[in-house]
């Protein structure tokens, strides 16, 4: 097994204008893909989901800004880090996860042996 | 067969069951001992490349290393064969020279411990690291690795650049500098993009294997757009002096004709090697004269390839049967008919209309939309066929189309509206860098009145 993370990049405003229900129907989907990873033979190790780029400053070089490190329309907004057999594998996980509001990206994680 | 537990490891490539070939049933062409030892390691790269990569990949569990090993069977294969004599196998002879080199390799590497659980199958004890001698046995079983490579080459993981340059580099064993020369672009760029995407396989783990059912539709459909753009880049070199470039037109077709005898119930498959077949058999008769550009309706077809034009013909119907026929398959079947029509007013324009409308239900390429207004003017008249042209022009997406302006300049030049007609004449030369295609359009465009 491997590990991968998955990284959610999606629109904010969409959360930022978005119905309780919808709200409830997200939380709801995130429950469920945690299941599905495992029904998909992956495994779980960790995620989390990120406070709006509002929230965010960035650093470079000693300069600190206000705002996330890239204006993008859709910014990282949560992450889950999978353990999955091979590239596949993980895609086929990560086709499962909620990103309402715009996709997943991804990434495997480095290994320094 | 050789059962493989579906196992995974460190390495690039998680190994998984295959189908094996016997090198007994495939004994080629005798009297290989007076051959000449450099033109059978020749005639080996070309035919076996692809099954003796594919093959050491699985033990060496990493792309490069396989490659590394493979090349290095083929030099050592220019020596043995000089002094011991061409083997009756030399497909299997490689084969074997390339995986002892490897598990070799692997022997003495650190990183042994991790890919140790691919070496999936007992093979004899390496001798030192000299090469085996004339091939012990004919009936060894090597598992036929070769639809591994290619799905493997061209990975939606990959860009499409990517899967073609790899496919070219891995399957059918050209050389960067070759690559690099087919699509004009420069060796340092070519070599950098292989080197990605090697890079990727093993640091995203893409796996070595076959799809399964589910994914099987989406992979192949990649493979068959990768080994079609490698025909028609080969067929309308983009740039230079030759309309088509014959190396990359021959890989495409070896590459149709393996896909399809590894996967002989694969509809889309059969399309496309009928559709390559059908559209190769006109290929000596497009250019005239001088390297001139001929149309269709110029070519003389009695110098068409009729062997060939048969046997595409002859795979159109099974590529179609069996449920809602593929891009390929209806594509085979438009070629068809034009490669059987006794001439070009002849031709079955009302049936090649009906076809493009199936194909744009398929596939809503505006390149198809193009190809169904021009069928639509052989049958309905010029102006049918310039209507629907209008309207793909509002629409925008092949606004740097070469031939959406050389289809409309001709319509116009049918209608007898010179004037427009040299206009778009122009439009269309300013977007085309192949020299024939410039030069036909230059002498239409003097023809209708405009200036060179």
């Amino acid at each position: 097994m491997a590990e991968y993370m998955i990284l959610i990049y999606e629109d904010e405003n969409g959360y930022a204008t978005a119905s309780p229900d919808v709200f409830q129907q997200v939380m709801e989907a995130h429950n469920r893909f945690a299941q599905q990873v495992e029904a998909k033979g992956g495994k779980m190790v960790s995620g989390n989901a990120l406070q709006p780029t509002s929230t965010a400053t960035s650093i470079r070089g000693d300069v600190v800004t206000d705002g996330p490190f890239a204006e993008t329309k859709e910014a990282l907004g949560g992450y889950y880090l999978i353990e999955a057999r091979d590239l596949d594998h993980a895609l086929d996980i990560a086709k499962s996860c909620p990103a309402r509001f715009g996709g997943v990206e991804v990434r495997p994680i480095m290994v320094f042996s | 067969m050789t059962a493989v537990p579906d196992r995974t490891s460190r390495a690039g490539f998680p190994g998984a069951a295959g189908d094996t070939r016997s090198w007994g049933g495939r004994k080629v062409r005798g009297g290989r001992a007076r051959q000449d030892p450099a033109a059978a390691v020749a005639d080996a790269h070309r035919r076996e490349w692809a099954f003796v990569l594919a093959a050491t990949a699985r033990v060496a569990g990493d792309i490069d290393l396989a490659e590394e090993c493979v090349q290095d069977a083929y030099v050592a294969a220019l020596d043995t064969w000089s002094r011991q004599g061409i083997p009756d196998n030399p497909g299997a002879w490689l084969t074997t020279t390339a995986r002892r080199r490897a598990i070799d390799v692997l022997r003495r590497s650190a990183t042994l411990r991790g890919k140790l659980p691919l070496l999936i199958e007992p093979l004899p004890p390496v001798p030192g690291s000299a090469p085996p001698g004339p091939f012990p046995g004919d009936d060894v079983e090597i598992p036929d690795d070769r639809l591994r490579l290619v799905f493997t080459c061209c990975h939606p993981a990959l860009a499409r650049e990517a899967q073609v340059a790899l496919t070219l580099r891995l399957v059918c064993g050209l050389s960067t500098t070759e690559i690099a020369q087919a699509f004009l672009v420069p060796e340092a760029t070519m070599a950098a993009r292989v080197t990605r995407a090697k890079k990727k396989i093993s640091a995203a783990r893409i796996a070595y294997r076959v799809p399964g059912t589910a994914e099987l539709p989406d992979r192949l459909d990649a493979v068959l757009t990768v080994v079609h753009l490698l025909y028609t880049t080969g067929h309308t070199a983009p740039a230079g002096a030759d309309v088509v470039r014959a190396d990359l037109v021959e890989r495409a077709m070896d590459l149709a004709r393996m896909l399809h005898s590894l996967m002989p119930d694969e509809r889309e498959v059969r399309g496309l090697l009928a559709l390559l077949l059908l559209t190769d058999a006109r290929r000596s008769t497009r250019a005239g004269p001088g390297g001139r550009l001929l149309l269709l309706a110029e070519q003389d077809r009695g110098e068409w390839d009729r062997a060939m034009i048969a046997e595409g013909a002859a795979l159109v119907p099974g590529a179609l049967r069996g449920g809602y026929p593929g891009r390929f398959a209806l594509q085979a079947a438009i070629a068809a008919l034009h490669a059987e029509a006794p001439s070009y007013q002849q031709t079955d324009w009302r049936q090649i209309v009906e076809l493009y409308g199936v194909l744009l239900g398929v596939w809503q390429s505006p390149v198809v939309a193009l190809n169904r207004a021009v069928a639509v003017a052989m049958a309905d008249g010029p102006q049918a066929g310039l209507a629907e042209i209008e309207e793909l022009e509002r629409d925008g997406r092949l606004a740097d189309y070469r031939y959406l302006p050389a289809a409309k300049a001709d319509l116009l030049r049918r209608l007898g509206r010179r004037q427009e007609a040299a206009d778009t004449y122009r439009r269309a030369l300013e977007l085309t860098m192949n020299a024939a295609e410039r030069d036909f359009l230059s002498r239409r465009i003097a023809e209708t009145g405009g200036q060179r």
